[in-house]
């Protein structure tokens, strides 16, 4: 059937395909986070007393700084996926690494977050507001490993040269990928850190 | 296309023809996958049904018996568990959506088949994560209720983990196939032509997409709960018990139509073509199993009518609830109006189609009683759930599984089951399942409650109807798989296509190649229209 067709045709076909099934897998995803915004929206009406009380302990400047790197993050993977479609595959794999970077800098300042609660004490089972933020920022922090590993694979795989303008479509899925751990960031942010 | 399926001879094995684990192990064919899900699945459905026998065994006598009462509550546990997270739900679609979607859309394969084996590995990884909990097996019911399922000695994590993989594997196949049904489909194969089997599929997979993912959250919450002593569902650390039972329904209803749908789709199949007839209001049906889908999500209240939900909140649910019947009746007049002055045959997969219709309908029926608010409250937790929990989900998908595999085994094993033995098996299921659960209808409205291990004995006769029931519907099921067992292997080869249907799965060799068609067919009509070669039958306007 396909044999006939042109070889970019085939290839607008794949993504499109690969990019449906990616749409569909981050609807499961805001699903899988819905969950604990519903439970953050129950148990802070339950509570908001105490909400209010244990947000001021987050530490806002930490979280401030790391909203900033997951944007510019963002921002990166976009310019490789930029210089790809042109086939630029340096540039391609300069933003792939700079992103790397930038999400192990944002699991860092998360790690100096987590001990500095630890030290005082500020546990999951402290309180139910502690509960949620760790596995909120848990489960983020899972996801934001997985986006690295997924950026890391394709660093190898430009490193091959896997990729040319006409085939990259593994880097479009994890940059839409990359860009949906961000985005769950962004809500994340003002919602632990910002509104007491 | 039909000389190029009789072209292909009976010792060439189609896809079967590769040997050796590896051939199956790595295998990125969907049929392959398919069929190892069958087995999979299949294996839990014995597992699962010898508990059942056992706890009917139990139950014969009121006072304690042949088993504690702990080993009782893990027993209901593992049988509901397994029944329906290893075999209800994944059954049809993993194992014959699988097989057969690519095919009846004209396919060489799923959009991602790497993701395919990939998602069967994460389905065994979880029953083996699932079966590790057997080391303090479960007794909290398969609802997992909070807080005692926080509190339980049982492995309820590891359970949960096991349940969260499964889960995961449940929700990468949904994708695959929304993917595959958008865009691979054949040249000519429109919506409007689309199997309804596929169209049960299509709305079967959305849910499992969209619901999934929550019930995965509440498993890692409840894991949590039990690891690190969060506190989201215990009221003495400001928890919500309610939550969880939100959570865990929003998940379990929408999933009773993963269970139902896929088996609606496979008795659209079969009536039309044991009727000979189109089918009636093919529009209706499709768009029916997308309206189900949708309303499914909105009544998952109704569980918790006496869990101390807002009535309002319980009157609104209890309204949608009812709502939900509606698409559902369509489907079902739509399958009788097929049938009206077909000439019908009653070969083994309609016989199994009209046993789906029958035991659902009585299954549908006694809903009313549970959805409406007031009779909830009488029955709630009585033995008239537990029955028409069986009549929906056992009399209706598992009779539509049993309908899908007489239906398409010479199609999947190149070989022809037993019609005779076929018919055997069904008097023992369709009697045994009648004596085993319609005496639970009885038990029900006498009052007695469910998940007890002891019993008052006025109801020791009737639970001994239904145990009786339950061996006979034992012996069914027993001949039943012996016949496709035997013939797997014994079995007269199949011609391309035994039944004379319509879809393109019968349009290609039994059993198919490995990429399904010598050449990708183009579609030119919908695929009812028996009769009259031009007749279009109820579909109006295109």
């Amino acid at each position: 059937m396909t044999e006939t067709k042109h070889t970019t045709e085939q290839q607008g076909a794949a993504l499109e395909t690969a990019k449906l099934g990616i749409w569909a897998f981050l609807a499961t995803e805001v699903l899988l986070f819905g969950g604990l915004f519903t439970a953050y929206t129950v148990l802070r009406v339950g509570d908001p007393q105490m909400f209010h009380t244990e947000y001021l302990k987050l530490n806002r400047l930490f979280g401030a700084i790391n909203t900033v790197v997951l944007i510019t993050s963002s921002l990166t993977v976009a310019l490789g996926i930029a210089a790809i479609r042109e086939g630029k595959t340096g540039t391609l794999k300069r933003c792939l690494l700079l992103t790397i970077l930038l999400a192990a800098a944002f699991l860092g300042i998360k790690y100096a977050e987590y001990a500095e609660h630890f030290a005082r004490g500020e546990l999951p089972r402290t309180n139910n507001f502690f509960s949620l933020y760790y596995m909120m920022t848990g489960l983020h922090a899972i996801h934001v490993f997985a986006g690295m590993a997924a950026l890391a694979t394709m660093l190898v795989m430009a490193g091959r040269g896997k990729f040319s303008a006409e085939e990259h479509t593994p880097v479009e899925i994890t940059g839409l990928y990359w860009h949906f751990v961000d985005l769950v960031w962004i809500y994340l942010f003002p919602l632990l850190y910002l509104i007491g | 296309m039909t000389e190029l399926a009789e072209s292909h001879t009976t010792a060439d094995r189609g896809y079967l023809t590769e040997k050796g684990f590896r051939s199956w192990a790595y295998t990125l064919d969907h049929k392959r996958i398919g069929v190892m899900y069958l087995f999979t699945t299949l294996l839990f459905f014995f597992v699962g049904g010898m508990f059942a026998m056992l706890l009917r065994l139990k139950l014969m006598t009121p006072g304690p018996g042949l088993i504690s009462d702990h080993t009782y509550n893990v027993f209901f546990t593992l049988h509901g568990a397994l029944m329906i997270f290893l075999f209800i739900i994944p059954a049809i679609p993993s194992a014959l959506g699988n097989f057969f979607i690519p095919i009846m859309i004209g396919a060489r394969d799923v959009a991602f088949p790497r993701l395919n084996i990939i998602s069967y590995w994460i389905f065994v990884a979880g029953i083996i994560v699932t079966l590790a909990s057997l080391s303090s097996p479960m007794d909290t019911g398969w609802t997992f209720y909070t807080p005692y399922s926080a509190r339980t000695g049982a492995a309820v994590t590891t359970l949960s983990l096991g349940l969260f993989l499964v889960g995961m594997s449940s929700i990468l196949t949904g994708i695959n196939f929304i993917v595959t049904i958008h865009r691979l489909r054949a040249p000519g194969m429109t919506w409007n032509r689309l199997p309804l089997f596929i169209w049960g599929m299509y709305a079967t997979s959305i849910i499992q997409v969209l619901a999934t993912p929550v019930i995965g959250i509440t498993f890692l919450l409840l894991a949590a709960e039990r690891l690190f002593g969060i506190g989201f569902f215990d009221p003495a650390k400001g928890g919500d018990p309610l939550l969880f039972q939100h959570f865990f329904w929003f998940y379990s209803h929408p999933v009773v139509y993963v269970m139902i749908l896929p088996a609606m789709g496979i008795i659209s199949e079969v009536i039309p073509v044991f009727s000979r007839k189109p089918i009636f209001g093919y529009r209706a049906i499709a768009s029916s199993s997308l309206a189900i889908a949708f309303i499914g999500f909105l009544v998952w209240g109704h569980h918790m009518f006496v869990s101390g939900m807002s009535s309002t909140a319980s009157v609104i649910f209890s309204f949608l609830t009812f709502f939900v019947a509606v698409p559902t009746g369509i489907k079902v007049f739509n399958w009788i109006a097929t049938m009206y002055r077909g000439s019908i045959t009653f070969e083994s997969p309609m016989l199994y189609a009209l046993t789906f219709i029958f035991l659902f309908i009585a299954g549908g029926l006694t809903g009313p009683f549970l959805g409406a608010l007031g009779t909830n409250v009488q029955l709630h937790d009585t033995y008239f759930v537990v029955a028409h929990f069986h009549y929906t989900m056992m009399g209706g998908t598992v009779m539509g599984f049993f309908a899908g595999l007489h239906y398409w085994f010479p199609k999947m094993s190149g070989r022809m089951a037993s019609e005779r033995l076929a018919r055997v098996a069904w008097w023992f299921i369709f009697i045994g399942f009648n004596v085993t659960f319609f005496t639970m209808f009885i038990l029900g409205l006498k009052g007695m409650p469910r998940r007890w291990a002891e019993y008052p004995p006025q109801y020791q006769d009737l639970h001994i109807v239904s145990t009786v029931g339950s061996w006979v519907l034992a012996i069914g099921v027993f001949i039943m798989f012996w016949n496709f067992a035997y013939n797997l292997f014994r079995g007269r080869p199949a011609p391309a296509n035994p039944w004379r249907g319509l879809t393109l799965e019968w349009q290609t060799s039994s059993p198919p190649q490995t990429e399904n068609f010598a050449e990708i067919p183009v579609v030119t009509d919908w695929p009812y229209g028996y009769g009259k070669k031009d007749d279009k039958g109820s579909r109006s306007k295109e």
